[in-house]
């Protein structure tokens, strides 16, 4: 009997053990399944797999960055001397433009002549740059393979431009994402602060005990609101009136964002900052008061620098909040990847990238790694903010 | 009246207007939608399927889908959750280990939704082979919240008088009997509440659901945990920004967000009911 009851206490302890050990587990997977998805866009090029990119053989250019490539096929680049080789204009032709210049007895069936006919071309012509699959590549090909560079951390994470759909080579450049994430959390964060530390003073302070019961489920329903609600709100009310008030094409804005995100951030500023504010020892205020100073004064000097690492503390939490809120932020801010020059322009944030596009990207492919590169520094940034937000609460005890 | 009072008067009056600021954004938002959403309602909207493009119909397979994924989420954290505070609160002492399991838990806490959605995309649609499916919309939005449920559990444990526990040792009574027959009926109706709050969280998440369940369209119920399912969250997002009558299916939006609403402002006067009714008992004893 007392051995069974050994084994029973053994299996709860180990049942017990095994759930409480779940999120820790559940972390460590999420980096594991990141890293695992969004390293691998480091070991490729940005082309397709199996398209290459063709030149003719007297071309003195031998490789091109992979935003080179798509400015040559947006026109943008039409002369070889801006990349650096002859001045000869530049023809583009993609694998439909290629097909399309020969008819269809040319072609033969199944457009078995297609290769002999592409080398042809190419090399008949010394302007032109071309991409198609390399099942067209003829086995002795006469024109230059163009090695594209393998996308690099520091292009992904400094590159100023994000075209993850451009053909043939896509540009993944998340300079202006991660710009935009940080643009609208700072606006947030500068509006809701002010107005979270004032509502978790008047809370812990000033309201009498009925007010703060009053206040506190005002708090918790904002923080229950869905963020698809937020986004709706915003879009429908805010959003025209943002377009109304400065007079702007769209209303879809950085400042939007910030407006609903600062809304959605409140109430974890309010509760922590105001549980901090608690946790100052009524002897201490009492002490304040005792040598004359005011409740006002006793705020200031006494109870607000007390309970400094705790409102610190809110203050991190609600940025690391912001910086990840996804559904209202791609609601608002109209979604345009160009680095933000004023709160009444259009941005698009990280998280509102990866939840747009990833539905569309193809499994496994290049940009479908990018978007998981792409979680893997909105994870990093939030796991600072949370890190940071141990260290200083824990240097208060 | 002195400079410093005549500060402080003027502090605190600012303060009482900021305070009012911020209940005044809570009312206009829920006032906003309560009235232009209620014209929608009817039992039609709530009980027939989407049609005509979605400018017509209901919502009730939506409904349907975040009540299967409330379920299928609470059925797997709720446990875990529960288990793991006990743990934490009845047999760890202060040690690394409960350190680590408590730094965890609040970084599981701060990982951005659309992290989950990418994660729970990787391991369970892709890698276990799942499929956009219930289960691995459940087990995403699940681990999504076992840190909301292991913290109010546990605060909920720490609540509980210590003279209890000691009493119930005193009696003879073993850990195991205490939790079950001592603590844990104390501490319930507050877990109660936790279990509340997270379903709210729960039914009104998007970013989690958006690659690991949620379908636009689908006028059918799901018959297996392996289905697809539309969800309430998920059609407001399509309804007011990618569905092709953005116009003629506001109507819709607004009905939807109306109900949105009222499901969380239920849950929520649900929570604080029962945490009065136990605070009042517990005053009582």
């Amino acid at each position: 009997m007392k051995k069974l009851k050994r084994i029973f206490d053994k299996i709860t302890h180990g049942v017990l053990f095994t759930s409480s050990m779940v999120t820790s587990v559940t972390v460590l997977l999420v980096i594991v399944f990141l890293f695992k998805e969004g390293i691998g866009l480091f070991n490729q090029t940005a082309v397709e797999n199996h398209v290459v990119v063709v030149v003719n053989s007297a071309n003195s250019v031998h490789e091109l960055t992979s935003k080179q490539v798509k400015d040559i096929f947006n026109q943008d680049i039409t002369n070889w001397k801006e990349v650096g080789g002859q001045d000869l204009e530049i023809t583009t032709r993609s694998i439909d433009d290629l097909a399309g210049q020969f008819t269809e007895e040319e072609l033969g069936t199944d457009m078995v002549n297609l290769p002999t006919l592409i080398d042809q071309y190419i090399s008949d012509n010394p302007g032109v740059i071309a991409y198609f699959p390399d099942t067209y590549l003829k086995k002795d090909f006469r024109s230059k393979k163009i090695p594209l560079a393998k996308i690099s951390v520091k292009e992904f994470i400094s590159g100023v431009e994000w075209y993850p759909t451009s053909q043939p080579a896509a540009v993944y450049g998340a300079w202006p994402l991660i710009l935009g994430t940080l643009w609208v959390s700072l606006g947030a964060i500068l509006l809701a602060l002010p107005i979270g530390l004032i509502t978790a003073l008047y809370m812990a302070e000033v309201a009498g005990q009925r007010l703060r019961n009053m206040l506190k489920p005002v708090v918790e329903l904002l923080s229950g609101i869905p963020s698809v609600v937020y986004g709706f709100f915003g879009l429908v009310v805010l959003v025209p009136l943002i377009q109304r008030l400065f007079k702007l094409d769209v209303g879809e804005t950085a400042l939007a964002g910030s407006i609903i995100l600062a809304i959605m951030s409140l109430p974890t500023i309010i509760t922590i900052a105001e549980d901090a504010i608690r946790t100052t020892p009524r002897a201490l205020k009492e002490a304040s008061l005792a040598l004359g100073a005011s409740h006002w004064q006793t705020m200031t000097r006494v109870t607000i620098p007390y309970a400094k690492s705790g409102i610190i503390a809110a203050v991190i939490l609600g940025i690391g909040r912001a910086v990840g809120e996804t559904m209202a932020v791609l609601m608002v801010t109209g979604n345009a990847s160009v680095i933000p020059h004023t709160f009444l322009e259009p941005v698009r944030t990280i998280p509102a990238t990866i939840a747009a596009e990833l539905g569309e990207a193809p499994f496994g492919g290049t940009h479908f790694k990018a978007l998981f590169a792409l979680g893997i520094i909105l994870f990093i940034i939030t796991f600072i903010f949370n890190m940071l937000v141990e260290t200083v609460k824990t240097k208060k005890v | 009246m002195t400079r410093k009072q005549l500060s402080q008067s003027i502090a605190f009056n600012s303060f009482r207007l900021v305070s009012l600021a911020v209940v005044s954004i809570l009312f206009v938002i829920l006032g906003f939608i309560l009235i232009k959403g209620i014209g929608v309602i009817n039992w039609e909207f709530l009980t027939s399927m989407p049609k005509d493009g979605m400018t017509g119909g209901g919502i009730y397979p939506a409904i349907i889908g975040t009540l299967c994924l409330i379920a299928g989420s609470m059925i797997f954290a709720f446990p875990i959750g529960v288990l793991s505070a006990i743990y934490m609160n009845e047999y760890l002492k202060e040690s690394f280990l409960k350190k680590l399991i408590r730094t965890m838990t609040n970084n599981l806490a701060g990982i951005p939704s659309i992290v989950f959605g990418l994660f729970g995309m990787a391991l369970f649609v892709n890698t276990l082979k799942f499929g956009d499916s219930i289960i691995a919309g459940s087990l995403t939005l699940g681990l999504m919240v076992l840190p909301v449920i292991i913290r109010t559990t546990e605060e909920a444990l720490k609540s509980v008088d210590d003279t209890l526990r000691i009493g119930s040792y005193a009696l003879g009574a073993s850990r195991l009997q205490t939790i079950r027959k001592v603590v844990l009926p104390v501490a319930f109706p507050n877990i109660l509440t936790g279990l509340i709050l997270s379903i709210g969280r729960v039914s009104g998440e998007t970013a989690p659901i958006l690659f690991t369940v949620a379908v636009y369209f689908l006028p059918k119920l799901p018959s297996g945990i392996f289905d697809q399912v539309m969800a309430l969250p998920y059609h407001l997002y399509v309804l007011t920004t990618s569905g092709t009558n953005v116009v003629e299916s506001r109507p819709m939006a607004y009905g939807t967000a109306f109900v949105l609403i009222m499901l969380v402002l239920i849950l929520n006067l649900l929570a604080n009911l029962i945490r009065r009714i136990a605070s009042k008992k517990t005053k009582m004893n």
